[in-house]
């Protein structure tokens, strides 16, 4: 589990799987869930294992959420804003039925 | 030092050498694999990893035959790697369509079929010609500016990373002596074979198999072979992973049984840069969605090019050398569509001594006739 080292000073709240969760402003969404003490954000496609952000910098591929709807969204890469709907992901994306 | 020479080598571990030399041991060889080095142009890594048979062959009927002979085959390679490494490489023989947007491309390859058909009495493999709305029929979500298709029943795909890793396993279980970062830069016929050198050192075995790629293009004429290649880069775009929602193939596109789409089918020949190019990754993906326009709504993840290994006529090349019989050589630019004929045929004629005269059509001496007629 993972600890801020610092107390939040300018929280921004939004939804993880529709809990709230506060986390600092300009946090990417990646560190705001992990700090948030999510450590399993979806499910992997293939072997259908719970799965983490890993390597923070956009090459693994790990962080993936749904966010306000769109699916596969890079955590590590987005900013955490105010009122974020973000949803954990479990299997591959859905490319035949209205996706968003 | 003195050492006796080794029973047979083969030199480069890529898809045809490692399947080669995975035939070779199943055919009792002691087999040792010389590989080049990590940077080295390696097709076996970037490929498509289609088992495709349509199409292939227009004027030359045994390429045609001898694709479709290692399309039947592949269920037999499948279950063989599987019994030798528990590997199951996800062969998937559903067919492959190819999706014209205009109607003299439908046309065009329509005639390519029929004179296979034609070339080969009727012994190539089956194809039917759909219209549009036939094609969407079979697969409703293929977009409106699919003008037609060509289906034919034995064309298929492979998990190409997972079949690498199976003829590695396979070579390993049956005693292949595998070197990675082996270069030979030199071949000397001597008495008892061939002195092999390169900077690791200097080897001699009693026969070779050239299986190099691009360097058998070099390699060849120090036996008394010849490969003459062409450039020919492709490129592939690959999508994040999806529900499955395409269970056939396509030429220039397909869903791993992992569930990412692979875009690709791009040739350019000018080139010996790795770089992969925008322009034609935007062509890919254009004519990508107007096929399937379920994709304009996927992230490309990862896209790569690789140096195809095609020799200057687009068919393989098989041969013993004539001077130097110990030697053979094994070319193709369809090393995944031939993987079956080459474990299952190829290899055991190399290690029986000799190629059959069914594979005459593909010797080389066929470069010497085109160039004086
Ligand atoms: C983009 C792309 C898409 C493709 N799609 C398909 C497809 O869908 N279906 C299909 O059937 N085929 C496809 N192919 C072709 C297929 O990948 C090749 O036919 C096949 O990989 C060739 O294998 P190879 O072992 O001859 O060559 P390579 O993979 O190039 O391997 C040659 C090996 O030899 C080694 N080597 C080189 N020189 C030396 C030396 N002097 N000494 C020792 N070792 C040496 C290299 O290090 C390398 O490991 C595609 C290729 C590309 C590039
Ligand atoms: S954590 Fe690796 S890409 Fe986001």
């Amino acid at each position: 589990m993972l600890r801020r080292l610092r107390e939040v000073t300018d929280p921004v709240t939004f939804s993880f799987d529709g809990c709230p969760v506060t986390a600092e402003r300009g946090d990417t969404l990646a560190a705001a869930l992990l700090a948030g003490g999510i450590d399993t954000i979806r499910h992997s496609v293939v072997g259908d294992q719970p799965r983490a952000p890993y390597c923070l910098m956009g090459v693994c591929f790990e962080c993936l959420v749904t966010v306000d709807g769109v699916q596969n969204r890079q955590s590590c890469l987005m900013e955490v804003r105010d009122g974020m709907v973000v949803a954990s992901q479990r299997g591959g994306r859905q490319v035949l039925q209205g996706n968003r | 030092m003195t050492s006796s020479p080794l029973e047979m080598v083969v030199i480069g571990g890529g898809l045809v050498g490692s399947t080669l030399a995975w035939g070779l041991a199943r055919a009792g060889l002691q087999t040792t694999v010389l590989d080049g080095a990590d940077l080295d142009p390696r097709a076996s890594r970037a490929n498509f990893a289609l088992v495709w048979v349509q199409g292939k062959g227009v004027g030359k009927p045994a390429y045609a035959l001898w694709s479709k002979a290692s399309a039947e085959r592949w269920p037999q390679l499948a279950a063989a790697l599987l019994e030798d490494t528990g590997i199951d490489v996800s062969l998937n023989q559903n067919g492959g369509f190819s999706f014209a947007l205009d109607p003299l491309e439908l046309e065009t390859w329509q005639a390519e079929m029929q004179d296979i058909v034609r070339e080969t009495n009727g012994r190539a493999a089956p194809f039917e010609v759909l219209s549009g709305a036939e094609t969407r029929d079979r697969l409703p979500f293929v977009g409106p500016d699919v003008v037609g298709s060509i289906y034919s029943p034995l064309d298929g795909h492979v998990n190409a990373l997972r079949l690498f890793r199976a003829l590695h396993m396979g070579m390993k279980k049956r005693n292949v002596d595998y070197r990675a970062g082996y270069p030979i830069e030199r071949i000397e016929p001597v008495r008892d074979g061939f002195r092999l050198t390169g900077p690791k050192g200097t080897l001699v075995a009693q026969r070779i198999v050239l299986a190099a790629g691009l360097d058998n293009n070099r390699l060849a004429e120090m036996v008394g072979l010849h490969a003459p290649m062409k450039r020919s880069k492709g490129q592939i775009l690959v999508t994040e992973k999806c529900a499955p929602f395409f269970d056939y193939t396509s030429a220039t596109m397909r869903q791993t049984d992992e569930g990412g789409v692979m875009i690709g089918d791009s040739e350019e020949t000018h080139t010996a840069a790795h770089a992969t190019n925008q322009d034609i990754s935007a062509v890919l993906a254009n004519r990508a969605v107007r096929t399937f326009p379920v994709l304009g709504d996927l992230n490309i993840v990862r896209s790569w090019t690789g140096q195809r290994v095609k020799p200057l006529d687009g068919l393989p090349i098989y041969e013993q050398s004539a001077a130097h019989p110990g030697a053979f050589i094994a070319v193709c630019h369809s090393g995944v569509t031939l993987a079956a004929n080459h474990a299952l045929v190829v290899a055991p004629q190399i290690a029986a001594g000799a190629l059959s005269h069914g594979l005459a059509a593909f010797g080389s001496q066929r470069f010497h006739a085109s160039q004086t007629a």
